[in-house]
């Protein structure tokens, strides 16, 4: 199954009227998006729907000596003003830790703080009123005594026996480390005819979500039922974590989670504040809501990166690379974030350096350490723009070193595209990947050379161009060996059910979610393939606990490889189940038909045989005519989890070009190129423009985003004016390009393309400004985001 | 993200304006909301009366009179920016005005609420400056002119009181000898500007006189870089740029340095001294 192209395939198994996969076809939700028909959780109102505020603690860290709520009972509206261990009276607090990731460690953290608060941000108190307005003004009658205390905030120091510690029952402030040590590198090293070495730094940011997290709790005492509306990614993992601390039974719990606006990895976490709002309608018995506003946003979604890497790189003169080593550390919050961990960036990272290139020496060490900070966990591609910078920044500086091209370079490196199955030195194994394919098309696609002579030819008029390359590996459909293992309840599973209704269309039930992204018209277009029905007589519903499979949601690039494969084999079930009937409503053989366009058909003529709707109307309401013993079941599910590999690696290579202004130190982006290889491509513009808007969130973190903290631990740029998301005026032409190679683990063959954009796009920036500006003497630039103050500093301008 | 309570008015004329806002000690005029909303939401500002004068006669006119082209405080920047008065005799406001915030932003704010909000790294009060403008105000006495030189005071700081209105701003026609330039560095189209300079200039023999940089963006109010006027004046653009260390000073902000600022201000004087040379035919 090999479709990459926008135009109907060959003839294939897929060369059916109602062959959708690799076509871009609208997508089914757009008309509701567009005419502002959505229901994102910030529409939801319900009776007696009362408004949580939360009272934040402006210290990074403070010991909470007292709440004083009397006069904030007392103003207008309120309905209840609650601290921190009023609520621990319905909740009980978690730890952020999984077992696989051994020896990491948290502490148990409130929903609301009780003793402590441990970041500028973090919650002390809350005012529920009847709007959100009077609870902000109640909120400013909560008088909380603070006792300030010595706050963490840098990550060099946090380990020293002279710092204090965040959480003092865990001895030390140092949440994870990993240690790996592959082949011989010592010996590596010395062999090499040229070693660089460099230190790369990343800064702290956060995924800026259109639409801010949101929750609405209704806690129905009658009913002994909690139904959450939840802007989140993963609701099967949230109805469980809503479960387990307000002892309830799942089945009392019900998740719904309509559309949702942007995620980015920020909304598959477990947000105190969050917790709190469900605890609270519990509490009250009387539906909450609660709706981060934007500066909130900045001091409580969880934030990423902010990554120190002391790296180094052996080459031969030939080009061989020799040898790989790492040291990274990295600064969390002040708790592990529940459930997925603060350690799996810094996880991520050792497993993904050098991860395209042959060579098997690699030594690496990881640290991740608390600090008295906004609480960090995985943000979109996580880890994946560290280790590619970290690899392709060497890689190129390497090639600048020994005087070689820096395609030649990874030309000689990369795995050769006939040698898997494959594994890299940190032990990931690679089905099938395509590295050398995607490099000669992304060579083609920017013309390489010419692009090289128009440099050249540039700089003698003074101006500074620069091309940069990053090669990647994408960690795709995940197995259980991602959080499963580990003791967290996140499935890695998922499900489809089908259903023929009544007049012949389709509903198609599944636990994947969408959030802007387009999962919802990649199920349809699976589903509406495999079953043999127009799209538009499909209908997809998600987000949903009582009314879809178990299933994981969308995190981690799955959605489509592993929810699009569970549609694909309901569809297949489901078509058998309905031929099986006709077949008995006909007297023919069930082998012998098929369905088209929503038609059963004669598989070998073509001839139209019964309508869906007479089907349907047969099995449901006369099933009196059919023979006897004969059950229809006109509804079938299929579960599909990846088996044979942990992860579907997908693999790929971008390139920039941008001009640096060197009077100003501003850079400007010409084109970029992304060359990317997902398997089978379902909906090619879905999968360009997952890759344009990671593309993007890559190079907001190469230029623009940065959460900037001072030594007291405040958040000194937490709004939008300061804190610089990447905007469309900047944004260059991001031209893409596929090579398919399919997972042979489904019969689909798709693997995921959410994170491949901003995988690779902060390495390629930086290796196009360095490329730029390596003529004129500058020292590399390694220390994202690339603000024009670090560049003219760089050129000694300033 | 609520503001805090606050009550409302629509005034019925400019001096029901003067009058309404003088009662209430902490009154603040409401023209295009464009920063006054957001910092009310964000509870940095809680006044207890907004004043609206929206909508109010003779606040909205932009006209040539008497050698000077007067724009009345309701004028949106979108319109400002369409105006043939504007482009003809105040072509640095034409020219700085795509560069204030989006297009959204433009067609709400007002010409007059940039100006009273002085925004430091704001385009439009460094126009005023340069220009050598003024700001004509209602206020309890009666109505006043201001000249902008005199009119930042400091840090969102102006001339304006308690009870005072500003009604419009006045800067001289441009005309054969005029010569004008703008240039900002901003991370991002729309953003502030981390340095922004408006120049004017008339013509003379082979060089230029009257020169007035205003920059923005470099300290609590628009600076003028007096020392780097009297260089240019002389046709020294390098004793110009070098004189920027002791006309400007930047602070630190979470974008840049003082120093990136000050080396960024050489450049756009640079720049800027060439569009002022390029003017001349």
């Amino acid at each position: 199954m090999q479709i990459a192209d926008d135009v109907p395939p060959g003839l294939t198994a897929l060369d059916r009227p109602n062959s959708y996969i690799g076509r871009s076809v609208p997508r089914p939700n757009l008309a509701r998006l567009a005419q502002g028909r959505a229901q994102y959780v910030s529409d939801v109102v319900l009776p007696r729907m009362a408004h949580a505020v939360f009272v934040r603690s402006p210290h990074a860290h403070a010991r909470i000596k007292h709440v004083d709520t009397a006069a904030a009972k007392k103003a207008p509206s309120v309905i209840a003003v609650v601290t921190g261990a009023e609520l621990a009276k319905v909740i009980t607090p978690w730890v952020g830790v999984l077992t696989h990731l051994k020896g990491l460690k948290s502490a148990p953290q409130h929903a609301i703080a009780i003793d402590r608060a441990c970041w500028q941000g973090e919650a002390v108190c809350a005012v529920v009123a009847r709007t959100r307005a009077e609870a902000e003004d109640a909120c400013e009658l909560v008088e909380v005594e603070y006792e300030p205390l010595p706050a963490v905030t840098d990550p060099e120091t946090a380990l020293d026996p002279k710092t204090p510690l965040i959480q003092p029952e865990l001895g030390d402030n140092l949440c994870f480390e990993r240690k790996l040590d592959a082949g011989e590198v010592d010996k590596a090293f010395a062999e090499s005819d040229a070693v660089v070495e460099t230190t790369f730094m990343f800064g702290r940011h956060t995924g800026v979500c259109n639409e801010p997290r949101a929750v609405v709790a209704d806690w129905n005492p009658g009913e002994q039922r909690l139904t959450v509306y939840h802007g989140t990614q993963a609701p099967h993992m949230m109805q469980n974590l809503f479960a387990k601390h307000l002892d309830l039974a799942e089945h009392q719990v019900r998740v719904l989670t309509k559309d949702v606006g942007g995620s980015f990895g920020i909304k598959v976490h477990t947000y105190a504040d969050e917790m709190a709002t469900v605890a609270l309608s519990k509490l009250l018995k009387r539906p909450v809501k609660f709706v981060a506003d934007r500066v909130e946003s900045f001091v409580t979604d969880i934030h990423a990166r902010d990554h120190r890497i002391k790296a180094k790189i052996g080459v031969k003169n030939d080009g061989t690379i020799t040898a790989f080593e790492i040291d990274d550390l990295t600064g969390i919050g002040p708790y592990s974030v529940y459930p997925r961990t603060s350690g799996i960036e810094a996880n991520q990272i050792v497993n993904l350096v050098g991860g395209p290139y042959t060579c098997m020496n690699y030594r690496a060490l990881a640290r991740v350490v608390f600090m008295n900070k906004n609480v960090m966990c995985q943000y979109r591609a996580v880890g994946h723009p560290i280790a590619v910078a970290v690899t392709e920044g060497l890689v190129e500086l390497a090639a600048a070193k020994i005087g070689m091209d820096p395609v030649d370079l990874r030309r000689k490196n990369l795995f050769a595209d006939d040698a898997y199955p494959a594994a890299s030195a940190a032990g990931l194994k690679f089905e099938a990947l395509s590295h050398h394919a995607s490099t000669d098309k992304l060579v083609k696609m920017m013309d390489y050379p010419a692009l090289r002579t128009e440099q050249q030819r540039l700089r003698g008029q003074g101006i500074c161009r620069g091309i940069g390359f990053a090669s990647f590996i994408e960690v795709t459909n995940p197995s259980a060996a991602f959080y499963g293992v580990g003791g967290a309840k996140i499935s890695s599973q998922d499900g489809v059910t089908m259903k023929l209704d009544a007049q012949g269309s389709i509903s198609c039930h599944t636990g994947v979610s969408e959030q802007g992204q387009g999962a919802e018209a990649v199920i349809a277009q699976v589903a509406a393939t495999a079953f043999g029905v127009p799209m538009e007589r499909v209908r997809v519903v998600m987000g949903d606990t009582d009314n879809t499979p178990y299933g994981g949601g969308t995190w981690a690039s799955r959605a489509a490889g592993i929810g699009g494969e569970a549609a694909w084999q309901a569809g297949k079930a489901l078509r058998q189940n309905v031929l099986t009937a006709a077949g008995s409503i006909l007297q023919a053989r069930p082998e012998a038909l098929d369905i088209r366009n929503g038609i059963v058909i004669d598989a070998d003529t073509g001839n139209e045989r019964i309508g869906l709707d007479e089907v349907a109307r047969v099995c449901y309401f006369r099933p009196d005519t059919l023979p006897p013993g004969f059950q229809a079941e006109l509804m079938a599910t299929r579960h599909y989890v990846p088996r044979a590999w942990p992860f579907a690696f997908t693999n790929g290579i971008q390139a920039a070009y941008l001009e640096v202004d060197i009077d100003t130190g501003f850079v400007t982006l010409i084109k970029h190129w992304c060359v990317e290889d997902c398997g089978t491509v379902i909906n090619p513009q879905l999968v360009d423009e997952q890759i344009r808007g990671g593309v993007v969130q890559g190079i907001g973190a190469a230029l623009f985003e940065h959460c900037l903290y001072d030594e007291r631990g405040q958040l000194l740029n937490g709004n939008m004016a300061d804190y610089l998301v990447p905007m469309a005026a900047e944004m260059p032409d991001i031209e893409c390009g596929h090579v398919v190679s399919p997972t042979a683990d489904s019969e689909l063959g798709a693997k995921g393309a959410g994170e491949a954009g901003t995988a690779g796009a902060p390495a390629s920036v930086m290796n196009a400004i360095n490329d730029a500006l390596r003529p004129l003497g500058a020292a590399p630039l390694t220390d994202m985001p690339f603000t024009p103050g670090k560049i003219l500093r760089a050129l000694g301008k300033v | 993200m609520k503001p805090a309570p606050f009550a409302y008015t629509k005034a019925r004329s400019v001096e029901h304006a003067v009058e309404l806002a003088g009662r209430d000690g902490e009154a603040r005029i409401l023209a295009g909301g464009q920063s006054l909303i957001a910092t009310l939401n964000m509870r940095l500002s809680r006044p207890t009366l907004l004043v609206d004068i929206n909508g109010l006669d003779g606040l909205d006119g932009l006209a040539l009179k008497d050698g000077a082209v007067e724009i009345g405080a309701l004028v949106r920047h979108a319109q400002a920016g369409r105006s043939d008065i504007i482009a003809k005799n105040a072509p640095l406001i034409a020219k700085a005005i795509p560069h204030i915030g989006h297009p959204a932003i433009r067609n709400r704010g007002t010409i007059g609420g940039s100006i009273a909000f002085a925004d430091p790294a704001a385009e439009l009060p460094a126009c005023l400056v340069a220009l050598g403008g003024e700001v004509v105000i209602a206020g309890g006495r009666g109505e006043r002119t201001v000249k902008a030189d005199d009119f930042f005071t400091g840090l969102f700081e102006t001339e304006l009181g308690s009870d005072d209105v500003l009604k419009a701003i006045r800067v001289p026609a441009a005309n054969a000898a005029t010569r004008i330039g703008f240039a900002e560095l901003a991370r991002r189209h729309g953003d502030y500007a981390l340095v922004g300079l408006a120049a004017a200039a008339r013509a003379e023999g082979d060089g230029l006189a009257d020169i007035r940089l205003a920059y923005f963006g470099v300290g609590a109010t628009p600076v003028r870089a007096r020392k780097a006027e009297a260089e240019l004046a002389r046709g020294a653009l390098d004793d110009a740029v070098a004189a920027l260390a002791d006309d400007l000073d930047p602070p630190d902000d979470v974008q840049e340095t003082g120093a990136v600022k000050r080396h960024l201000a050489g450049v756009l004087l640079r720049r800027v001294a060439k569009q002022l040379m390029e003017g001349r035919q």
